[in-house]
């Protein structure tokens, strides 16, 4: 249940609100393996969100193309799952309601009834079924929101900085939660981040981005082993290495140093 | 240091332990018995002024014959007022023995004990001075027992009226939400409808209904219809209002989750923005419900056949001001009952809303 992406010479202009036109993506690249973990990571302004709207179907380019499993996208569907970076749950729904949402959207509930308490299992929410979002932390939200796009089995699943708003220890908790999900499901990942860390422990490569105008700048490759550890001697090597990168792709001049 | 710390912690275990004994509060049986008294000896004190304090004012006290069920009863407004307040001293009596075993209903009647005594209080002093010795101006100020006696003089009349307005009500209110939220969906949905229907809302609704009362007593077949059509309006203007509020409020991140888990266009309505505006939507009924009771007084005393307006219109060229406060009691139990009634709606609508569902 996973899907390849194909991403070609896709540019994206925006204009804003003085009229002036803003490059956010320009002449992007990039091929996406199924059943990969991929990571986009980049300051802010490098067009790393961008990208992923443009992979969900929620917004199109004005050159290029876009497609999944050599079908060219052309809006959202359900085989492309998202999650967003907070506050996307419908409040006016519980736990439950909010997490089978997909299936009563697309007329599968009776079907799959069954598979919603799966899914809240899954991210480790039972008994939490009939509160509201307002009553539960962020840690938990942003699970029944993964919960909620997992639901409709989708082949790949774009996450925006879904970790952004948890503090680190929670963080730590779902980033292991989320691989663990995974290997469960094999979907696709493709998450937007702008925590070095993070995209080392997740991916199986890193997408990094610079802005002005949003453009791939470098692909990495992880090769490291999993479970991996986030003080080892090479996961630290890569995160120097990444560092030095954004300081070059900054094209600031630094004076060398030796640590 | 363990002597400091015998110190320290002795009084407050003996605080605790004379704590669970003799706490003089609402958990104390003595003390809750006392306040349960007290609740009653308000209304008991206004029964006892009613028999005891001699009639010194020329008020004069006629019997009534109240046939129901096949039993005749003949009372005078003594009686009836009498037996409301004996009525009120047993409904509290009995409330408060219910909530005996109950800690949080217990710590509520205790904490209502001072009001309800003075409620009672209240009724002695205005029996006294408004019929036993009539020192308030007449006949402005009837006491309670001459406005109970409306009740018995005319009853069937004001049943009749009370009725009549709640007609009126429920015909105009219901019409009024339902269009306004239709139209305030429409609204908020459709641009184009926003453009060219949301400036005539805007303008003419801050128009008070009433001000088109000329056209619809002219224009309408009947003064009903006249009449629900004014309520329809106040009604309609700040309900569509609020809805279309709130359907535009509606983050555009919720209709993108919704499009990705699989909603159609169609579904985004009814899933996600009529769900996201239900706040909105209530605020909008629950101030055009007060709207609509003013206008639906003012249409009855200013031209309709029945209603308790119109009641209240019609004592008050006789003098009868008892009348009109019997009249007005009925309107303050009436409407607060409505509003009791939409507000249990608001709250079970709404539980899903931060601060309305307690954790």
């Amino acid at each position: 249940m996973s899907s390849s992406i194909n991403i070609s010479g896709v540019d994206r202009i925006y204009t804003d609100t003085d009229g002036r036109n803003v490059q956010a993506l320009k002449s992007v690249d990039l091929d996406i393996r199924a059943g990969e973990f991929i990571s986009l990571i980049g300051p802010s302004g490098c067009g790393k969100t961008t990208l992923l709207r443009l992979i969900a179907g929620l917004d199109k380019p004005q050159n290029g193309k876009l497609s999944i499993d050599g079908r060219a996208i052309t809006g959202v569907d359900p085989e492309r799952g998202y999650v967003f970076q907070q506050g996307s749950l419908f409040p006016w729904l519980d736990i439950e309601h909010n997490i089978s949402y997909g299936l009563r959207a697309r007329g599968q509930l009776k079907q799959k009834k069954a598979s919603v308490h799966e899914y809240i299992s899954m991210v480790g929410l039972e008994g939490f079924e009939k509160s509201y979002p307002h009553q539960i932390s962020g840690g938990m939200a942003q699970r029944v929101a993964i919960a909620r796009a997992l639901i409709n089995e989708p082949k790949a699943l774009l996450l925006d900085e879904p970790m952004g708003a948890l503090d680190s220890f929670t963080r730590a908790d779902f980033q292991d939660k989320l691989l663990e999900l995974w290997k469960e499901q094999g979907t696709t990942m493709i998450l937007v981040t702008h925590d070095i860390d993070e995209a080392i422990y997740l991916s199986d490569r890193i997408v990094i981005m610079t802005p002005r105008p949003g453009k791939i700048s470098r692909v990495i490759d992880v090769p490291l082993p999993r479970p991996r550890h986030r003080g080892g001697v090479e996961f630290l090597a890569l995160r120097r290495e990444i560092l030095e990168l954004f300081e070059l792709a900054q094209a600031q001049p630094q004076p060398e140093y030796v640590i | 240091m363990s002597t400091a710390a015998v110190e320290l912690t002795a009084p407050i275990a003996e605080n605790s332990s004379s704590k669970a004994k003799t706490a003089w509060n609402y958990k104390n049986n003595a003390y809750f018995l006392l306040k349960l008294l007290f609740t009653v000896s308000g209304f008991i004190i206004a029964i006892g002024v009613n028999i005891l304090f001699p009639q010194k004012a020329a008020v004069e006290i006629k019997q009534y014959t109240l046939s129901a069920f096949g039993l005749a009863v003949d009372l005078n407004m003594n009686d009836a007022y009498i037996f409301i307040l004996a009525a009120l001293a047993v409904i509290y009596l009995v409330s408060g023995l219910r909530s005996w075993s109950d800690k949080d209903s217990r710590r509520k009647f205790s904490k209502n004990a001072a009001f309800r005594f003075a409620v009672g209080a209240a009724l002695a002093v205005w029996d006294i001075g408004g019929t036993k010795l009539q020192i308030f101006p007449q006949p402005f100020f009837p006491g309670p027992a001459q406005v109970c006696e409306a009740y018995l003089a005319d009853s069937e009349y004001i049943l009749q009226n009370t009725l009549y307005s709640l007609r009126l009500y429920a015909a105009g209110f219901s019409c009024g939400v339902l269009l306004g939220v239709g139209t305030g969906i429409l609204i908020g949905w459709f641009p184009k409808v926003y453009y060219w229907v949301f400036p005539v809302l805007k303008i003419t609704g801050v128009v008070p209904a009433v001000a088109w009362m000329p056209f619809a007593l002219t224009l309408l077949p009947n003064s009903f219809t006249a009449a629900v059509f004014l309520i329809v309006i106040c009604a309609w203007f700040q309900i569509a209002f609020l809805t279309a509020q709130g359907i535009q409020s509606t983050p555009k991140q919720s209709y993108e989750a919704a499009r990705i888990l699989g909603s159609r266009p169609v579904d985004l309505i009814f899933h996600v923005a009529i769900p996201h505006a239900m706040p909105d939507i209530f605020t909008g009924i629950c101030s055009a419900n007060a709207m609509a009771f003013t206008t639906l007084v003012m249409s009855e005393m200013l031209g309709q056949p029945g209603g308790l307006g119109y009641y209240i219109n019609q004592s008050k060229v006789w003098s009868a001001y008892y009348k009109v406060l019997a009249a007005i009691v009925i309107m303050a139990v009436l409407f607060s009952l409505i509003n009791h009634i939409i507000g249990r709606i608001q709250k079970h609508t709404l539980r899903w809303q931060e601060g309305v569902v307690k954790k």
